[in-house]
């Protein structure tokens, strides 16, 4: 069984229809890039994964458990904008990550000193530990993403979402970014669903590209019918994944 | 050289906004010595030399009867009945807002009650409050809070469902219950709002305020104004007044200061 399943998920707003038939399978530690033209549902069905919105039909599981009806522990997030709590410094941000989940919200006695030197070492990790201190709107837009990935990763989650994370960085930020976000994944072995519109950035992180577009299409009623899965494109090795196997065979 | 880009230097800067102020008193004195210089026992509008010996006297010397600085009392009991109505209005509109803004069946309840609420004039409510809590302490901070808590309310309210979503689900996703949420993101983010609705709701408790007392009071600022009123003791009044812009203004520098303080991530940013 795969890590997470998505099963004949549909999905519509009133009248208007925005996915359907959605089926795709997923195993551990996959990085599923998703992209597609604007409005084509992308970000519903990240929305979906991360149980913010439930589906009208079908279902979504992470390794087999029940499907959730809220957001959760086992899926961290990190929006293009927003994803940090301005209110607090950069350590008590990742802090949160471990902190939130307790009854007060705050870690207490021994186990927030041993907290904090988590939290540290994440800072290290993502080479924030200089900023430690200050507050994340005295930040780039760099390094505010860097900080709400490092946050979702100290709550340990299952699945990460990222919805456009560097939709708002200058492009030499975002290259920056995108071997930050490598080295991390090769760390964790996470698995990590990415919505993105820059298919070049897509198929540059991804080890398996997700297209969403309409296949049937009513241009009297542009809303009749919703996007589906059109492409599901293996990634690895840019893109050209059995060039070893069949030099393999050929010797 | 647009107008719009055009800014005055520090000096310039100082002294326009000393302008105003100058030219008020400077009418004053001129009005004032014009009608003086023709009946000298005019008591509309005192001379400034006038309002100062009565203020100095009214600040020391004691009551004749009862020894008691009568200006002091005034103070001391208008600020207790005006920072009692306006703390107990923060404290309401605090958690009702909180309420409205975090939770939909709590707005659902209570968000088109607060709307309604807030369109009654509170004024027209005085009689009632006078009937209902009597005509002591009561019934003016009563007014006062049921004065400013459900405007107060309605922007806090606004305020929670401002804090943009991405923050509560990500909250969410660490693992946040709904009382966590309430309380590590949405008080922290809404406590500068609350002083800034607090700074500019004082204009509309002061006016409650004097206008209990006016009605029905026996101490007080405003009932003080309302009494010496009758002999046309402008003296008095303008004195009074001129004393309660200041503790206006000294109550808004202390919040804005406050603000400054407690919240150095507000301004973080800037």
């Amino acid at each position: 069984m795969s890590f997470v399943s998505v099963t004949d998920v549909w999905q519509s707003y009133g009248d208007r229809s925005i996915l359907e038939r959605v089926n795709v399978e997923v195993d551990e530690g996959e990085f599923i890039s998703i992209v597609g033209a604007s409005g084509c549902g992308k970000s519903t069905f990240l929305r979906m994964l991360l149980a913010e919105e439930t589906p009208v039909r079908g279902e979504i599981r992470i390794d087999g458990g029940e499907p959730a009806s809220e957001p959760n522990r086992e899926r961290g997030v990190v929006f293009q904008r927003y994803s940090v709590f301005p209110h607090l410094t950069v350590r008590n941000n990742i802090l949160a990550g471990e902190g939130f989940a307790t009854r007060w919200g705050r870690l207490r006695g021994a186990a927030r000193r041993a907290g904090l030197e988590r939290a540290d070492a994440m800072l290290a990790r993502i080479g924030l530990n200089h900023v430690a201190d200050q507050y994340p709107a005295s930040l780039s837009g760099g390094m505010q993403q860097r900080l709400a990935i490092g946050q979702a990763m100290a709550a340990k989650p299952r699945v990460l979402l990222l919805d456009e994370p560097f939709g708002a960085l200058d492009p030499g930020t975002r290259i920056a970014m995108h071997e930050f976000l490598m080295e991390l994944k090769a760390e964790t072995g996470m698995t990590v669903f990415m919505v993105t519109h820059d298919l070049e950035e897509g198929f540059k992180l991804g080890d398996r590209v997700l297209v969403f577009d309409k296949p049937r299409w009513d241009p009297h009623d542009p809303g009749a019918y919703g996007a589906t899965i059109t492409y599901d494109f293996d990634a690895r090795d840019g893109g050209i994944p059995f060039q070893h196997l069949k030099e393999a065979e050929d010797v | 050289m647009r107008h719009i880009n055009r800014k005055p230097d520090r000096s310039t800067g100082v002294f326009l906004a000393a302008l105003p102020f100058v030219l008020v008193v400077i009418a004053y004195a001129v009005g004032s010595e014009m009608r003086l210089s023709v009946n000298p026992q005019d008591k509309l509008l005192p001379a400034p030399s006038t309002i100062w010996d009565t203020a100095v006297r009214l600040f020391t010397q004691g009551d004749r009867r009862t020894g008691d600085i009568l200006l002091w009392k005034d103070t001391w009991a208008s600020l207790t009945r005006l920072l009692g109505g306006v703390g107990i209005a923060a404290a309401i509109s605090l958690s009702l807002g909180m309420l409205i803004g975090l939770f939909p069946y709590a707005r659902k309840t209570f968000a088109g009650f607060v709307a309604v609420l807030s369109m009654v004039p509170p004024l027209a409510l005085l009689p009632i409050l006078f009937i209902v809590f009597g005509l002591g302490e009561l019934s003016k901070v009563v007014l006062i809070v049921i004065g400013i808590t459900p405007i107060m309310t309605r922007d806090l309210a606004q305020r929670v469902l401002d804090i943009p979503h991405e923050q509560i689900v990500k909250a969410q996703t660490l693992g946040a219950s709904s009382g966590v949420i309430a309380l590590r993101v949405a008080l922290p983010q809404i406590l500068p709002r609350l002083i800034s609705n607090i700074r500019l709701s004082l204009g509309s408790a002061w006016l409650f305020l004097i206008a209990a007392e006016a009605v029905a009071s026996d101490v007080g600022l405003g009932y003080r104004i309302f009494l010496v009123r009758r002999y046309l003791a402008m003296d008095v009044i303008l004195t009074y007044v001129i004393w309660i812009t200041l503790l206006a203004f000294l109550i808004d520098w202390a919040l804005k200061t406050l603000s400054r303080k407690s919240f150095p991530w507000m301004e973080a940013g800037l």
